[in-house]
This record gives C-alpha cells, sequence and structure tokens, in this order.
C-alpha cells in the first residue's frame, strides 16, 4: 500500500480531509502519523486530528487557500512510501496499572458471560496484549486503543451511564480505552487506574498521543490504593 | 481598573479567536459563535484580532465600569444601554469610571460581542482565554466558567475615546435565512433525493442548540446510511444521525466522531446561525470552497479598510 491509495478532500472552507483507504492497521495508522508529522511544520496548518484511516488538517484562511494548501499536502503523500514510519521518538510505550475489582470494576462479571469467559480470564485477556492508540476524541485525553483479543469483543451499554468515574478502564467493540475525566459514557467498565492521563503542563496534554503503544498491567487493591487510587464514585 | 459583574445573566463567556494546536489531544477550539463580528469589534478598537472580548448570549449581563474605557459593540441588538441611555451595536462608546453598561433581551440576533480597548486582560490557559465550559478550561480564572456575579474583568484605563463605526453596508443580515454549505465528507452516500430535500426544505433550530452544535429540525434525511469509522470533525460539519435531523456542529464541538457527514457550512454561515434562536427558519445552500472564499475575503478586506 503507498500513495495510490491515499486522497486529499477539502471538506471546508478551513479544512481538508486525507483518507488512507478504509482497513484500519498497524501500517496505515503509521503512515498517518508520519503524513502528520511532516504536516505540523507548515505555518499555515492550524490543527491535525490524525484518527484510524483518516487526517484532519484546518487551516487558518487568512494565511493561506485551500489550493495551496493542497499542493504543500500532496506533495508530502506523494513522497510517502512502504517505509514511512514514524519517527521513533515519536511513539512511546505507556504502561497503566489497573485495579480490576468489582467495586471499580462493574462490569466485568456481565463481560466475563457474554464472552464465555470467568472474570479472571477477562482481565487477563485484556492485560496481556499491546494497544496501539489509533485515535484520541470523544473528551480531552480519551484514546481509542485497538485492537482488543476478539474475545473480548463487546457491544457498548444499551443505556449508557450519566457519570463514569475518573481513571475507569473500559472496552467496547474492538477497543479499549481509559475516562480521563468523570464524563456520561457507555462502554463496559472493567476496572480503574489511579494514574493521571492529563497533565496540563505537558506538551501533548495527554499523557497517550495517537500512535502510542499502550499495556495495561493489573495491579491488587492494595497498589492501587497506595498509588493514589479511589474506590468511590459511581 | 476593571468591569464589575453585577448580573450575570444567562451566558457571558470570555473569548478570543479560539484555541489551537491541541485538537489531536482531544481539546476543541471553543471561540466566537460569530467570528465575524468579534473581528469587527477589536477592528472598531484597532484592537489586535485576538484580544479578549465578551461574548453575550441572550442578555441579562450588568456590568459596572470601574475606570474609563473605550468599548465596541457588535453582534446581536440585546437591546444594551450605558446608564438608561440606548447603545446601538456595530459602534464604539466612551465609557466613564462609575457606568453601569446593561444588556437586556435579543431585539435582533442572539450574540452580542462587547470589546473594550486593549483587550480583557486574563491569563491564557494553553495558548487562548476562549472559555469552554464543557473541558473545564480558558475564561477569567482559567477554569471554564462562564462569568459570574461579583466578577472583576480587568482591562486597561483608556482616556482616548474614538467615534468609531461599522459601515452600514458590511453590517450582516442575521434575518438571512440561507446559510451555505460545502458538499463533502460522506455526501457522496447521500440519495439525489435527500439532497435534493436537504436543499430545499426549510430547517427549524431545534430548542438544543448550544455552543457545541445547532440540531436542526426539518425533513429527515439519509437516515439509512450506517455510522463511519471516527474521523476528525470540521468547524461547521453537518452530521446526520440515523433519526435524519442534521445537527450542524460548531466552536465547541466533540473533535472526532462516527456519524456521517453530508458537508459544511461556511465559517460564515456558522456565524449568522449561531445568530438564530429556537424556532427559527433557515434553509441550507449549495456553494462552492471558492464562492466561500470570497465571501471570506470580501468580509476581511472590509474589515482591514476600516477607518
Amino acid at each position: 500500500m503507498t500513495q495510490s491509495h491515499v486522497s486529499l478532500e477539502q471538506v471546508s472552507d478551513q479544512a481538508c480531509l486525507i483518507r488512507f483507504g478504509d482497513d484500519i492497521n498497524e501500517q496505515t495508522a503509521d503512515q498517518i502519523l508520519w503524513v502528520t508529522q511532516q504536516l505540523r511544520s507548515l505555518p499555515s496548518v492550524q490543527d491535525l486530528v490524525p484518527s484510524y484511516t483518516t487526517l484532519l488538517v484546518t487551516f487558518d484562511p487568512d494565511r493561506t487557500q485551500g489550493s495551496a494548501l493542497h499542493n504543500d499536502i500532496n506533495r508530502i503523500i506523494s513522497s510517502l512510501s512502504l517505509d514511512s514510519s514514524p519517527r521513533h521518538q515519536d511513539r512511546h510505550t505507556v504502561v497503566i496499572p489497573v485495579y480490576y475489582g468489582h467495586e471499580v470494576g462493574p462490569d466485568l462479571d456481565d463481560v466475563a458471560k457474554h464472552c464465555g469467559l470467568t472474570p479472571d480470564e477477562v482481565i487477563q485477556r485484556h492485560s496481556e496484549q499491546t494497544y496501539r492508540a489509533y485515535a484520541t476524541g470523544f473528551a480531552p485525553g480519551f484514546s481509542f486503543l485497538g485492537n482488543t483479543s476478539a474475545e473480548l469483543h463487546i457491544p457498548r451499554k444499551s443505556t449508557p451511564r450519566h457519570k463514569v468515574p475518573k481513571g475507569s478502564v473500559a472496552i467496547a467493540e474492538n477497543q479499549t480505552a481509559v475516562y480521563p475525566n468523570v464524563t456520561p459514557g457507555g462502554w463496559q467498565i472493567l476496572g480503574r487506574t489511579p494514574t493521571e492521563l492529563i497533565d496540563w503542563q505537558s506538551d501533548n496534554i495527554g499523557l497517550i498521543a495517537t500512535g502510542d503503544q499502550v499495556r495495561f498491567k493489573a495491579i491488587s487493591k492494595e497498589e492501587f490504593l497506595a498509588l493514589g487510587g479511589v474506590l468511590d464514585g459511581f | 481598573m476593571a468591569f464589575k459583574v453585577l448580573k450575570a445573566g444567562m451566558l457571558a463567556l470570555i473569548q478570543d479567536l479560539g484555541r489551537y494546536g491541541y485538537l489531536s489531544t482531544g481539546i476543541t477550539t471553543g471561540g466566537p459563535m460569530d467570528e465575524m463580528a468579534f473581528r469587527w469589534a477589536n477592528a472598531l478598537l484597532e484592537n489586535s484580532p485576538n484580544a479578549a472580548q465578551i461574548e453575550i448570549t441572550f442578555g441579562g449581563l450588568a456590568l459596572e465600569a470601574q475606570a474609563d474605557a473605550s468599548i465596541a459593540i457588535t453582534g446581536a441588538d440585546l437591546a444594551a444601554t450605558l446608564n438608561d441611555k440606548p447603545l446601538l451595536p456595530w459602534q464604539t462608546y466612551a465609557v466613564k469610571k462609575g457606568d453601569l453598561l446593561s444588556f437586556q433581551q435579543p431585539v435582533w440576533g442572539l450574540r452580542a460581542y462587547l470589546a473594550v480597548k486593549g483587550g480583557f486582560l486574563c491569563e491564557p490557559t494553553l495558548g487562548s482565554v476562549a472559555t469552554v465550559i464543557r473541558e473545564q478550561l480558558g475564561g477569567l480564572k482559567g477554569n471554564g466558567h462562564k462569568l459570574e456575579k461579583e466578577d472583576i474583568i480587568p482591562y486597561q484605563e483608556d482616556q482616548t475615546f474614538k467615534q468609531m463605526r461599522v459601515p452600514r453596508a458590511a453590517i450582516p443580515n442575521y434575518g438571512q435565512s440561507e446559510i451555505p454549505v460545502i458538499l463533502s465528507y460522506q455526501s457522496s452516500s447521500f440519495s439525489e433525493a435527500d439532497k435534493e430535500t436537504f436543499f430545499s426544505q426549510e430547517y427549524t433550530v431545534s430548542n438544543h442548540c448550544d455552543r457545541m452544535g445547532y440540531r436542526m429540525e426539518g425533513a429527515a434525511i439519509g437516515n439509512d446510511i450506517k455510522g463511519i469509522t471516527s474521523e476528525g470533525i470540521a468547524y461547521g460539519a453537518i452530521q446526520v444521525p440515523q433519526d435524519g435531523q442534521p445537527i450542524v456542529l460548531l466552536r465547541d464541538r466533540q473533535t472526532i466522531g462516527g456519524y456521517p457527514k453530508i458537508g459544511c457550512i461556511t465559517a460564515y454561515g456558522g456565524g449568522v446561525l449561531s445568530q438564530q434562536k429556537p424556532g427559527d427558519k433557515i434553509r441550507f445552500v449549495l456553494t462552492s470552497i471558492e464562492q466561500a472564499e470570497q465571501q471570506r475575503q470580501l468580509h476581511m478586506n472590509q474589515i482591514s479598510q476600516l477607518g
């Protein structure tokens, strides 16, 4: 897969969308990250929103016309190759400690039942693999991590919760995520991390950036509390 | 040297042109719902284009001036008064220490902009003072709060008042019901009949309209189109959920989403739409990127030719 699968469309008077085909995979994600890095240096680019198969580029209409930006984007796309992988230093591995306990993971039993596993097996499947951050959105610092083991695929809850506690670790469809703050949410909650997902002082804001690798590490209730975790919130 | 808030009203927010560079972390831009009205207010006072202002939605705001100032009011006519004397928008006024400035209720449009010479002095969060309540970012204290009674909004004292007004021909017509749309995103997934309906029927602004988005009510379109892989949402994107009622996403929109989108309204159209209230009726009209660019250029030229 090279640039022949990549297309560019101006979607508004202030934004272009680059599409990288329909398949969600690591190679596509690498290419999106690479193009994101190349575009970041263009002064007329205001914002970049990488997602699973697309990259939204918003620009300042008072500094450039869409057509001029098209040329810059097309030049970058045409230099895209199979080897276009993002700079190593831009892909961190983040380890998130999780307490998978019933008092903080109220959907653990339902998920186990749905998947035909024991709760311990759910925890093991969830914490034994490395995920990729494909996109960030929904709320500040909320990263969509994929893909979960096929054994863990489960729909969102039919009725979303009004209030998902901060730090909740949850799954839905083939994705998993951590809720960085209290929000409404419909994902199935397995546990909770004591780790802060947002650092307002850092350049990235979010602990996890799109493109990062993420692992979950099961910890005990004692460790969770020692790391500053709180048990209430529902 | 500040305004003291005597009455907060429905929704008064500190805004600048917006918070840029953080969409990839899920943080939205915020910024003025009616960008051109905001730009005019700063231009009238020869401020920098990004100088902080107060966006007043609906009215009910009352301020006491604690020092002399030059102000500009643009956007909606919210029946503003200075010591009970009526003020018309789209011009500058001199304010003296002790004066009482109030915004009552909408006469024309929905959102007014109050600028002060030199801009309101607030500490930016992530490079911007734009208030986004949902994200607890920006505003007077950096925590995303709307203006509240007893708040003190600082500015530099100013006694160099200059009478300025926006030329009549350049004042936008908020009674205009046509909102220009660029077809894009998943527009090809919508049938010709759906597009015909979308561009020929009237849509009504529903009660669900806020800084995040305007939910419209009218003829349903494209209800058989499935969700898509989540992708970045541009300003003005028109997403169509399963019920077929379009939602126009504006300044405080979510950054990514998985509903199909028929296209985007233009930035100028977004300003006009933001001046509409629940129950107001609009029509979506097809435009091209070139036309949208020309229209913006025309407005930007008018602003730069002021004075």
